[in-house]
């Protein structure tokens, strides 16, 4: 439906420019079996990406707000649970707030974070404003040049797989960029509530524990640096 | 700091182990003087994780994160990065995640540079508009019973919590 568009958007610009994917096929197709991976995710596309393929479930942690937090709340997450595999799934507009947790993720490095950045190149939710990203900045040379080594920009279906490995494979941290078509995301209605999501969060993967401390043997931690 | 003989480092210390025996894992910090022997201890602690920051604002995504988990974090910061956090804050007061910082103080008792006086005055206002408690320093006597304080008050009690190293603690820097 080549007329279904958001307003405003230049869909023929975009896909000339290389935004050419369906974020409701390919972020699925990308990602795989979701039980694998604990998320967090962005603010309002990827939040509803991840929502609506995991039926909002309790492995997940979206944000609604407090943007520029979602790559570090990754990280928060990834250091605390080495035995887990994070998934930070969020998109342009929210890692442009806060490049410089590129350069601190990539100094610790942990192998156990993956970055996927679902990149439209738009604000989706204000509008579809054109992004930094529609305007020559690229956030592969920005990962890489921050220090993350597994960096690699998709834009092709043929693509999807070596990125799906590269999310859950390797010895350091993991950053792919998703190239998307601007247009909207599921159309999922998450919880928004933050303190209902980390209660449900923490019930899901702690149990009845209040934290890793009342563990008998709490799991060995591993030193990144 | 507040003297040549030995006493910061004695209550740094001593803070450090606290920290420790409470099971605070993940170190997050901008690098600063005032907080010079809790970092430098973290980096050396093969069961603590040293976290160093861009900005500020990193650190309180990232200590969200560690409680997502079930591991404890602290935030050690300056009061000018108190500025750098507020929206993210929102993060805190919003999810209703544990929260402590430790801020050393600056345009405080005895400062000699004008910049630091706009922010670190600002810092209990702004930090409690944002829901976040603060407990002020100014003996080396009350660093101990005031951080143990904090750590029930954040890990129990669930709330949010800035310990304010004063510069009647530090010392004002020397221009």
């Amino acid at each position: 439906m080549p007329n279904d568009y958001p307003q405003g958007v230049d869909m023929a610009a975009a896909i000339a420019a290389g935004f050419i994917l369906d974020r409701r096929d390919a972020v699925p197709k990308l990602i795989g079996r979701h039980e694998d991976f604990l998320f967090v995710t962005g603010l309002a596309g990827t939040a509803r990406d991840i929502a609506a393929l995991t039926q909002d479930g309790a492995h997940i942690y979206t944000m609604a707000g407090a943007m520029g937090g979602a790559c570090m709340i990754g990280l928060g997450l990834a250091l605390a649970r080495p035995d887990k595999r994070v998934l930070v799934a969020t998109g342009d507009g929210e890692l442009l707030m806060n490049l410089g947790a590129l350069a601190t993720i990539a100094v610790l490095n942990p192998a156990n974070l993956a970055i996927l950045c679902v990149d439209n190149g738009h604000y989706g939710e204000t509008g579809y404003q054109k992004s930094h990203t529609s305007l020559g900045v690229d956030l592969e040379k920005i990962a890489a040049g921050s220090g993350i080594k597994r960096a690699r920009t998709l834009a092709s279906e043929t693509e999807l797989a070596a990125g799906s490995r590269m999310l859950r494979e390797g010895n350091g941290t993991a950053f792919v960029v998703l190239k998307v078509k601007p247009d909207d995301p599921p159309p999922y209605k998450r919880n928004m509530d933050p303190a209902s999501c980390r209660t449900r969060f923490r019930g899901a993967l702690l149990g009845g524990l209040r934290d890793l401390a009342q563990r008998k043997r709490p799991n060995e931690r591993r030193k990144f640096m | 700091m507040a003297d040549g003989n030995g006493s910061a480092a004695r209550w740094q210390d001593e803070l450090y182990d606290l920290l420790r025996r409470h099971n605070v894992t993940q170190f997050a910090y901008v690098p600063d003087a005032g907080h010079r022997i809790l970092i430098d201890r973290s980096l050396a602690d093969p069961g603590a994780l040293s976290v160093a920051l861009t900005t500020e604002e990193e650190g309180v995504a990232l200590l969200a994160g560690a409680d997502l988990g079930g591991a404890r974090g602290v935030l050690l910061m300056q009061s000018s990065g108190t500025g750098n956090c507020i929206n993210m804050l929102s993060l805190i007061k919003g999810g209703h995640f544990p929260f402590l910082t430790l801020v050393s103080m600056r345009g405080d008792f005895g400062e000699g540079n004008p910049w630091q006086y706009p922010m670190g005055q600002a810092v209990e206002p702004v930090l409690q508009a944002m829901g976040v408690i603060c407990l002020r320093i100014e003996q080396p006597e009350e660093v101990v019973p005031t951080v143990s304080a904090a750590l029930t008050m954040v890990f129990q009690g669930g709330s949010a919590v800035a310990v304010l190293l004063t510069q009647k603690l530090l010392g004002a820097k020397a221009f």
